[in-house]
């Protein structure tokens, strides 16, 4: 048996595979993406931004005994 | 042969199939849903530290599960754990090969892996007895270079290779469990889902594939890249891919209505994206590119709202840590940076 038959007999069997999945509408798809950037914004220090007495790499300007 | 023309037909229209069903969930667009969404406000970031210590250019960097220790990867030979914050070095592990391209760390903190050209992935244990850290295990098997491997916990890791294919390994018979193939060009980059059921792959033959880390299938594959997609990363929640390219933009498919989404791209931007990240909520996505800056997109308008500008060479990693708190940026230019 040559095996491009077999590559392509593969190739098939996998495009099968994917056609028959299930799609959700990319309305409901694109809101549940937004919801939830907009839920975790709050906690997100990159976005909110990161105040200097909470910031774990901003220089200690008080020392401290270790 | 008849057969293979038969196939061939088939196949043509299985891809038919697949383009039509993906329209037909298509009543809206990212763009559209989001109109109601503003932009979010300039994005600006500081160096908040600088880890100096490699000798050559950086390849990879990977946060520890802890948001303080990382690893990195260079091609002078090394593996360098360093603590972030105090920017001290805890681990400095010479290499057998210097011609390193990825390196992970272990959820657990207890393992560190990397590979390159040598086809290998090494793992070293960081909490031997005798407080050396040696290699535990080399994985071969891959007839190409490692780029990537990730790993899912202390006992298996994913690696993907420039042979095409994925492998995942049972690290303590050092044996390989699954085998992905599909891809049709060199695998580029991997990322596991925060629920460690499934990984994607970016590849050189332009798409990204959804793979099942248990039953070793291919469930999805994403096409639309112009040119070989060099970085990849789930969405936070799990549900969506980000992809970066060598054809400039980035772009976001999601996996449950199996599409593309959105591409981030600027007519100023012509170089290649060469690693991203998401930030925690997903709202912000940094992107690397081969003109040595970093680019901050909105991952719902596809609007860039910041730049990071401080290396001297070509950004070839970025990782944002666990907690969100920073993101940390390897360069050619052998310095990493942390960012917030």
């Amino acid at each position: 048996m040559s095996s491009n038959l077999v590559v392509m007999r593969k190739i098939v069997q996998q495009l099968r595979f994917e056609a028959s999945i299930n799609r959700v509408k990319v309305s409901q798809a694109a809101a549940e993406l937004q919801q939830f950037c907009i839920q975790n914004a709050l906690h997100d220090p990159l976005l909110t931004g990161v105040s200097s007495s909470t910031n774990p790499f901003r220089p200690q300007k008080v020392c401290s005994f270790l | 042969m008849g057969e293979m023309e038969q196939l061939r037909k088939e196949a043509d229209a299985l891809k038919d199939q697949i383009t039509a069903a993906r329209k037909a969930v298509q009543d809206t667009t990212l763009e559209e849903a989001a109109a109601g969404v503003a932009v979010v406000g300039r994005v600006q970031m500081k160096t908040r530290k600088t880890l100096r210590g490699h000798l050559a250019k950086i390849y990879a960097m990977h946060w520890a599960t802890d948001s303080k220790l990382c690893v990195s990867a260079s091609q002078d030979g090394k593996l360098i754990v360093w603590d972030s914050i105090t920017t001290n070095k805890v681990n400095a592990i010479p290499l057998k090969s210097s011609w390193v391209m990825t390196c992970a760390y272990a959820p657990s903190g207890n393992l560190v892996a990397c590979g390159g050209l040598d086809n290998m992935c090494s793992i070293y244990n960081l909490k031997g007895k005798d407080g050396n850290v040696k290699v535990m295990r080399e994985l071969a098997a891959h007839t190409g270079y490692l780029s990537c491997c990730r790993f899912i916990s202390d006992t298996e890791i994913i690696t993907s290779s420039g042979d095409c294919t994925c492998i995942l390994w049972d690290i303590e018979t050092g044996t390989q469990k699954t085998s992905f193939a599909g891809h049709q060009g060199d695998c580029m980059s991997l990322a596991v889902s925060p629920d460690f059921s499934y990984f994607i792959s970016g590849a050189c033959d332009f798409t990204a594939k959804l793979w099942d880390i248990r039953d070793g299938n291919c469930r999805q594959t994403f096409a639309g890249h112009e040119s070989d997609i060099n970085a990849i990363g789930f969405f936070p929640n799990g549900q969506a891919v980000i992809t970066g390219s060598d054809d400039a933009t980035c772009k976001l498919y999601d996996l449950r209505a199996d599409q593309e989404l959105i591409t981030y791209q600027d007519s100023s931007i012509m170089c290649g994206v060469t690693s991203l990240a998401p930030s925690l909520s997903g709202r912000l996505i940094l992107a690397g590119y081969d003109d040595f800056n970093v680019n901050i997109w909105d991952s719902l308008k596809a609007e860039r709202v910041g730049a990071l500008a401080g290396h001297d060479n070509r950004v070839s990693c970025i990782g944002v840590s666990a907690d969100g708190m920073a993101c940390c940026t390897g360069s050619w230019d052998s310095f990493l940076k942390i960012w917030n």
